[in-house]
């Protein structure tokens, strides 16, 4: 058998669990495993510029692949420094390992150089953890760990490993182990066979239904599934900010996105619905408005693999805990199996009313006066330029609500952003680890001048790794979100949400990094020069539109109302 | 209302702290927590006691099992049950106090551990209430120190706790 030092087994484990790629940055306590990297070629390391972007493009990368994402940092600060991304990931259930070095075993809990009790500071925000204790453990422990990470409702799990346990000198016999069991770790299969034939029995009786799907079926690779069902029964279907793309977003049975920014069509469906079907959801307060008015005629059916995310907020009627491919096939052939039919004279209905709120048209992009550019028009323009076919990338603000309103995702794992936890720099890094996953694609960040400026160093990676993102910058000068808000309830005063005066030259800036930048601000040019920007196939190019400065997301969920409040203008609410 | 939880849980370094910090994290209430290993030592049991309605506890119970290093719980109020509590207490026992703290004491079941001139120190298990009853029948006057485990128990009758 073959002897490795514990820094080797650990990158060993890590190529016999499949992973190809990691993000990373060295330092004192991982400078073993680094080492060890340095020696093999069979996983390849991506050195980030922070900390915090080498998880959110593993988070990217996992996203985008359904594959774990990997991550490598240093104690102390480096560990402190991906606490962000790792809060992102647990948040939104992304398969994630985060091994993070540690000092020496005898220096823990002296207040030593670089030293944090990283198992400690992370453990509200991840699945599972683990302080490896001897080099002999790492393999075991690193199974453990992906398979947690992976397994059930996934999660990043944490590896913390002590400078002295990867000594190069130390030398170990190295076996991977081939499975793993933990007593007290099981993951649910199969939904209960009698609560799918109750909830199939509701679905076709049913005379006002939604489906309402959500990053769980993506998370879980329900959508093929998801789309037979929402097309065998007819029904309207709805996705979540996490599940768009789960079901395509071309197709007429979607009413597009729900919740604080949903369409009004969705959210009136939602509201008078008596059936709602919840697939890989979490009735999230983003999406239910006030929850003792919430969907007042409304059984729910809910499905999901986390029982606790059952009747969390909302309670379920009919719950069923099991991955959603298990329990989809079984919907499915239930109802192919039954004798009932859908209820099509009262589905027929049903769609009629929907057809008249999709008639308001809620999303029609109004053009400004004369040049100016609306962010609405931005996105319809990326979305043209790239064929909707991009892996779309975001942070979080303004610009994050227009993508998803205004980009067709048809395809799950296009979408990539940070939905639970709302990182503002979350975007370009994903971008990143989209780009790395898949070379040949068209990997896109919309983000805005506020969001990016918070990663906005890791251009220098992509330089590094010839990484041809391009970044479509929703330039309007301020913190639009937090803006908006000011505007509606607080008497617009801005306080802190604009800074005109001190906004970088971006193209400048991604110049002085070696990138193109270019400056669209005539509606005239918009479409052409996107065409442009995204035509340099081999450049990353930073696109920075400017937009109108006081153009506010619609609808808007009235806060404290049910699903059916909703400001649809600055003027107008329902 | 009041639960008591009972959980088997990997005896490993980390664990507890799992547990409590899920209860801090979610903002739920730990009333009392004991824990100690079992007679297989790579397992602890742990009870704690919680107040909330069933939504609540049904969250805290699925949150609890959701943790890797649970391996196993009961909500032992769920069924009937046997609840118990040790207090060790330290009354000042002078004058006609003495004889009759030493009464009390005998009533309630409890045995005075040590002595000195001025001073018992008593032993008394029971339920959280019969502790709390023994503590208002003493009046506040005489307690000098009071050492409680909080609350530990097992179902009653068949019905067992372990893998």
């Amino acid at each position: 058998m073959e002897l490795l030092s514990g820094g080797e087994m650990l990158i060993r484990a890590l190529h016999d669990e499949g992973v190809e790629l990691m993000f990373g940055y060295p330092g004192g306590a991982a400078l073993h495993i680094y080492d060890a990297i340095f020696n093999q070629d069979k996983v390849d390391h991506i050195l980030v510029r922070h900390e915090q972007a080498a998880t959110h493009a593993a988070d990217g990368y996992a996203r985008a692949t359904g594959k774990p994402g990997v991550v490598l940092v240093t104690s102390g600060p480096g560990a402190t420094n991906a606490i962000t991304g790792i809060a992102t990931a647990f948040m939104d259930s992304i398969p994630m390992v985060v091994i993070s070095g540690q000092v020496d075993s005898s220096l823990i809990g002296s207040d030593a150089f670089q030293e944090t009790d990283m198992v400690g500071v992370s453990r509200p925000i991840v699945k599972h953890s683990f302080m490896v204790q001897k080099a002999e453990d790492i393999p075991a422990v690193v199974k453990k760990a992906f398979y947690i990470a992976t397994t059930g409702r996934p999660g990043p799990v944490v590896i913390d490993v002590p400078k002295d346990v990867t000594d190069p000198a130390r030398k170990f016999e190295y076996r991977y182990p081939e499975s793993v069991k933990m007593r007290s770790y099981s993951v649910p299969a199969k939904g209960h066979t009698g609560q799918i034939k109750k909830a199939v029995e509701i679905l076709l009786a049913a005379k006002r239904p939604v489906i309402y799907a959500g990053g769980g079926v993506i998370q879980g690779n329900g959508s093929e599934l998801l789309t037979r069902l929402a097309q065998t029964l007819g029904f309207p279907i709805t996705n979540t900010l996490m599940g768009l793309g789960a079901y395509p977003a071309t197709d007429k049975q979607f009413l597009g996105m729900l919740g604080m920014h949903g369409t009004y069509e969705a959210n009136m469906a939602m509201h008078f619905s008596d059936v709602v079907l919840g697939i890989g959801v979490r009735f999230d307060d983003r999406v239910t408005n006030a929850v003792n008015k919430f969907c007042p005629g409304a059984k729910i059916l809910h499905v999901d693999i986390d029982p606790a995310s059952i009747s969390k907020t909302v309670a379920a009627d009919v719950p069923i805990v099991g991955s959603v491919t298990s329990v989809l096939e079984e919907m499915l052939e239930l109802i192919g199996s039954a004798d009932a039919r859908v209820d099509s004279k009262s589905l027929e209905l049903w769609w009629q009313q929907i057809e008249g709120w999709r008639a308001k048209q809620c999303l029609k992009v109004k053009s400004a006066e004369g040049e100016t550019i609306k962010p609405q028009q931005a996105v319809q323009s990326v979305y043209k330029a790239t064929r909707g076919e991009a892996y779309v990338s975001s942070d979080v603000g303004q610009h994050q609500m227009f993508a998803a309103q205004y980009y067709h995702f048809d395809k799950p794992r296009r979408w990539i952003n940070s939905g639970g936890l709302g990182t503002m720099g979350f975007g370009f890094p994903a971008a990143i680890g989209v780009q790395l996953a898949y070379p040949d694609a068209i990997s896109v960040c919309i983000t805005g001048e506020g969001s990016i400026q918070m990663c906005i160093q890791e251009l220098a990676t992509c330089l590094q790794y010839g990484l041809p993102i391009k970044i479509v910058c929703l330039n309007n000068q301020a913190l639009g979100m937090v803006k908006q808000w000011q505007d509606m309830q607080y008497g617009g005063r801005h306080s802190h949400s604009t800074y005109s005066e001190s906004l970088p030259d971006f193209i400048k800036l991604v110049e002085a990094y070696g990138h193109v930048g270019m400056r669209i601000e005539k509606l005239s040019e918009l479409d052409s020069k996107m065409e442009e920007a995204f035509a340099l196939k081999d450049k990353l190019v930073f696109i920075d539109v400017a937009v109108d400065q006081a153009e506010h997301v619609y609808p808007m969920a009235i806060k404290g109302g049910s699903m059916k409040d909703m400001w649809l203008s600055k003027t107008e609410r329902t | 209302m009041r639960h008591i939880i009972s959980i088997l849980l990997e005896n490993e370094p980390g664990a507890l702290s799992r547990v409590v910090g899920l209860f801090s994290q979610r903002n739920y209430n730990i009333e009392s927590l004991t824990v100690a290993p079992t007679e297989d030592h790579t397992l602890s049991r742990l009870t704690i006691t919680t107040i909330g309605d069933d939504r609540k506890i049904e969250q805290i119970t699925k949150h609890l099992n959701k943790l890797i290093d649970v391996v196993k719980l009961v909500d032992l109020t769920e069924g009937s049950h046997i609840e118990r509590e040790l207090m060790l207490i330290k009354v000042k026992a002078t004058g006609a106090q003495r004889a009759e703290i030493k009464r009390t004491t005998d009533i309630f079941r409890g045995q005075i551990v040590d002595v000195t001139s001025t001073v018992y120190s008593i032993q008394l298990t029971g339920t959280s209430d019969k502790l709390d009853s023994f503590i208002a029948a003493l009046g506040n006057a005489a307690v000098l120190e009071v050492a409680r485990t909080g609350v530990t128990g097992i179902s009653r009758g068949e019905k067992v706790l372990s893998l």
